[in-house]
């Protein structure tokens, strides 16, 4: 039988900086906003069309302090949250009960297959026209976008698991219950997670979409008022806030999904 | 019940059948034995002869068409029965130690109590300085040792084992059976064993039982007088070559 040793390799001291998650994005952050400025320097664009880094950090300020941009972001942020939890929720749910009748799921089937196809972003307006702007569009069109992948990662999953393991629960007289809590949700929440990391950067656009098309709160409402005033630093806040959203929610969910899998030998998507 | 005082378990005319989309295929008829208390009992036979399905049957995965499955009491009390399946089958999420603890868990015991269960199991499957490692860290025999861990935590009075060592390399298959023979001593368990193995059937079992398919039920209960404890001399002696022999024929009807 083997025994356990404990000893580190010493690796190099260039190899021990870029193992540093975060080095190489940093690098390539300075570089982008460099680029940029070399830009707005060399071809003299108006303001309205190619704000400075400078300009837009100076906007970014301003509506920090006077609290605008507190008030549009977190509203975009209450907006994805509910829309990701309710979606999640009801896509596991629902998942697991056409797993267990499988005739509802092959009943259901088609659609499931045709959701795939069809982005719900597409009937975001639809959805505005039929429950106005507020704030419960945006939380449907967003629990939409995350339903779908959800759902049909539910049953792949649920359908992986083995059933030598069911067999083993049932040798032990586990209950349904039991069965689901220590065999089918951690058995199926790899593909699970998967899903939601699809539906969670879907949902931002789906969250967007309805701001832009009808909204008087949110970042994409504040997209649309920048390009209104000619405020282009203020599109740019915009536009960089959501993709710090974005990254922030994918990094969530990301992290989640190693902490559900320490098990395996962890692979970079 | 009690006509059976010294015996841990007793099978008569077991019929199994499984509904096929296009009928009914009859896997198991005439199925007649029974184990004593504290026997080692192996259980040989040619391949598809419903092997697995008896022990699934009596393990109360599977319901049986007629006959009997009787347990009788011990200490007053239904027996508990255990089984390892030929696959280790442990959950890849779950570390050595609490693969071990998750029949106690299912049971609602109490936290300190699993603690102390594993923590004895663990040592007697030589497994100690692995309770955190992840089943895919373990090597095959490992695994296995895992999973008759996991099977022996609750303390069952009847084990079953299907093919526990099949997928092992022959030497690893003679340790783990020798391992399997000294916690049968320490423990005191009736032990039925899936083989397909004529020596680790002869190596291991008071009692040989032959299966052959449907439906004749069991053909042979050959006992195994060697003497015990058993080493690997006992692999070259006559009486040995002497019952393999006879499994042998038997097994080739
Ligand atoms: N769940 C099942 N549904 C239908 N048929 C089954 C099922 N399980 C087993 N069988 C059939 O029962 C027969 C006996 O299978 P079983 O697995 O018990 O054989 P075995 O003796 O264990 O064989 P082996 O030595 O190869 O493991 C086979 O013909 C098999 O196809
Ligand atoms: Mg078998």
């Amino acid at each position: 039988m083997a025994i356990r040793t404990s000893t580190q390799q010493e690796s190099p001291i260039w190899q021990r900086v870029t193992r540093q998650r975060w080095i190489l994005p940093l690098i390539s952050l300075v570089l982008f906003l460099g680029i940029w400025q070399a830009l707005y320097l060399l071809l003299h664009l108006p303001t309205f069309i190619l704000p400075s880094p400078a300009i837009v950090w100076a906007k970014f300020l301003q509506v920090l302090t006077n609290g605008i941009w507190w008030h549009n972001t977190s509203y975009t942020l209450l907006e994805l949250s509910l829309g990701l939890f309710f979606g999640a929720v009801t896509a596991s749910i629902l998942g697991y009960i056409l797993s267990k009748t499988p005739t509802l799921e092959k009943l259901l089937s088609p659609f499931l297959v045709g959701s795939q196809s069809v982005p719900v972003v597409a009937i975001a307006p639809l959805i505005i026209i039929w429950f106005g702007p507020g704030l419960f569009s945006k939380v449907l069109i967003c629990a939409l976008t995350v339903f779908f992948p959800v759902l049909v990662n539910v049953l792949v999953g649920m359908r992986q698991v083995s059933q030598d393991l069911r067999e083993l629960m049932d040798s032990f007289k586990a209950s349904k219950w039991q069965i689901l809590r220590h065999l089918e949700i951690p058995a199926s929440l790899p593909v699970l997670l998967g899903g939601l990391r699809v539906g969670a950067t879907l949902s931002i656009i789906g969250a967007i979409v309805g701001e832009l098309v009808g909204s008087d709160r949110g970042l994409g409402y504040l997209i649309n008022l920048g390009r209104g005033q000619y405020d282009t630093a203020l599109v740019f806040v915009a536009v960089f806030s959501l993709i710090f959203l974005a990254a922030s929610l994918y990094s969530i969910v990301l992290f989640l999904e190693r902490r559900a899998l320490k098990w395996q030998t962890w692979q970079e998507i | 019940m009690n006509s059976y005082p010294e015996n841990s378990l007793v099978v008569q005319d077991l019929k199994v059948s499984f509904q096929e989309t296009d009928g009914l295929l009859q896997v198991l008829d005439n199925v007649c034995f029974s184990l004593q208390k504290n026997e080692f009992a192996c259980l040989i036979g040619p391949s598809g002869s419903g092997k697995s399905t008896l022990l699934r049957a009596l393990a109360g995965l599977i319901p049986y068409e007629s006959g009997s499955i009787e347990f009788p009491e011990v200490h007053g009390r239904k027996p508990r029965t255990g089984l390892v399946f030929q696959k280790a089958n442990l959950m890849p999420w779950r570390t050595l130690e609490e693969n071990i603890a998750l029949p106690l868990q299912l049971a609602h015991t109490p936290q300190a109590e699993i603690n102390k269960k594993v923590k004895e199991m663990v040592e007697l499957t030589g497994l100690q300085g692995f309770e955190k490692s992840w089943p895919h860290e373990l090597s095959g025999g490992m695994a296995q040792r895992v999973a008759i861990a996991r099977s022996l935590v609750q303390d069952p009075d009847i084990l079953f084992l299907d093919e526990p060592f099949g997928s092992l390399d022959e030497l690893t298959r003679e340790r783990m059976s020798e391992e399997l023979l000294r916690i049968w001593n320490e423990k005191r368990k009736t032990i039925l064993m899936v083989t397909h193995s004529i020596p680790e059937a002869v190596f291991l079992a008071d009692r040989v039982l032959v299966l052959a398919g449907f439906p004749q039920g069991i053909v042979l209960d050959l006992p195994i007088d060697l003497p015990r404890p058993r080493d690997d001399e006992l692999r070259y002696t006559p009486q040995f070559a002497q019952a393999a022999a006879t499994l042998h024929e038997h097994l080739k009807l």
